[in-house]
């Protein structure tokens, strides 16, 4: 991560050089930077809201239940991950979520999914199967829903801003499956270093 | 009678879950409220964490756009993607919406408003907004969230999907509206 980085930063100085745009990109780095903590932020409130709930639905056994439905697809999608995990009950809620166009409540529940996976990593800091995986699949997120979309059709006039519905469910379901696929594939060419011999799991 | 039904979830999803979720809860004889307080306690510390990788991901994206250096690669991308029947006015969308959500949604609105909702290239440009996810945002604060650096594969995979989306996007609205 740390070369692709730098590699976008040093591109970026580049072309402003050839564009002449260096005033720009002063005030973009310093702008971004800004944007990110208003993002995090504004985060916060929503998180709390959707991981106490989460908590409670955990107390409940719905997590669990939920999990539990969902196992045969889990299991053979992250064979590393015990079927009665608790990462298993947060991804589900996670996708659950996204499927229902609910980002406010899927990014809480993907974030605890990862933390959740974490507990399973031998190596902190780099990057476990199913936690590629999981950020995979999520950049792919399948929408039964595209709220966004539609109401934006809507406001620009559309006589059926709703008609892109299923098109858009199969285009996503295409890009989750790629993200599946291309996981799998991948993964031998980005080995995982072997776990640091001084703290056994 | 779908738009009535869409837009009856979109409104009662978040609330039903809201009252729902402490109700079963109570049901089963959970303590709600002290549960919710224990779990809304990281709230607050997981937006505080994602607070830097966040930052270097948005700057580097931030600065890649105002280098002109989007526009550059978008401009290298249109006679590519010409062919394979996306209009000019959809091509950035190929180069912004791995990298910026609220810039992908800038793109839509463009496009539908200068070309109409209801054309094709408003409808590609729609299906394509709901195909995937804002990549880059979505690693950043996943992983940033438990202190990853190392990705491995997932943002080639991620990409992949991306890649596969769009091209689902394109086959899918030429299938059933036409082009």
């Amino acid at each position: 991560m740390g070369a692709l980085w730098t590699l976008l930063v040093t591109a970026a100085l580049v072309a402003a050089a050839a564009n002449g745009r260096m005033a720009e990109l002063t005030r973009a780095a310093a702008e971004s930077a800004a944007s990110a903590v208003t993002l995090a932020l504004g985060l916060t409130g929503v998180m709390a809201l959707w991981l106490g709930l989460m908590r409670v639905a955990e107390e409940a056994g719905l997590v669990r239940d939920l999990a539990r439905a969902a196992r045969p697809l889990m299991t053979r999608l992250f064979p590393d991950v015990p079927a009665d995990h608790p990462a298993v009950g947060a991804m589900i809620m996670n996708v659950s979520a996204n499927m229902l166009g609910l980002a406010n409540a899927a990014t809480p529940f993907g974030i605890r999914a990862m933390q959740e996976l974490e507990s399973l990593n031998p190596r902190p800091g780099v990057a476990t199967d199913a936690q590629a995986l999981f950020c995979a699949l999520n950049t792919a997120s399948v929408q039964l829903i595209p709220a966004t979309v539609i109401a934006l059709r809507t406001a620009a006039g559309s006589r059926a801003p709703g008609e892109i519905i299923g098109a858009t469910l199969l285009a996503s379901a295409c890009a989750a499956t790629a993200a599946v696929v291309a996981a799998k594939l991948l993964r031998r060419f980005f080995p995982a270093p072997p776990p640091a011999p001084a703290e056994p799991s | 009678m779908l738009r009535a039904v869409l837009d009856a979830v979109s409104a009662w999803a978040i609330p039903v879950l809201v009252a729902g979720i402490p109700l079963f809860a109570l049901a089963r004889r959970v303590k709600v409220y002290p549960a919710f307080v224990e779990g809304a306690k990281q709230g607050f510390e997981t937006a505080v964490r994602v607070i830097p990788p966040l930052v270097a991901i948005l700057v580097a994206l931030g600065m890649l756009r105002a280098s002109g250096a989007m526009d550059a690669l978008t401009r290298a991308l249109a006679p590519l993607l010409g062919p394979l029947g996306v209009p000019a006015s959809v091509v950035p969308m190929f180069v912004v919406r791995p990298l910026s959500g609220g810039g992908a949604l800038g793109v839509v609105g463009d496009v539908l408003r200068s070309e109409g909702p209801d054309s094709y290239a408003g409808r590609l440009v729609s299906v394509m907004q709901g195909s995937t996810e804002t990549t880059f945002y979505v690693l950043a604060v996943y992983m940033g969230a438990v202190g990853i650096s190392r990705y491995r594969h997932a943002l080639p995979a991620a990409l992949a999907a991306d890649l596969a989306g769009f091209a689902a996007a394109i086959a899918v609205v030429r299938l059933v509206f036409g082009p």
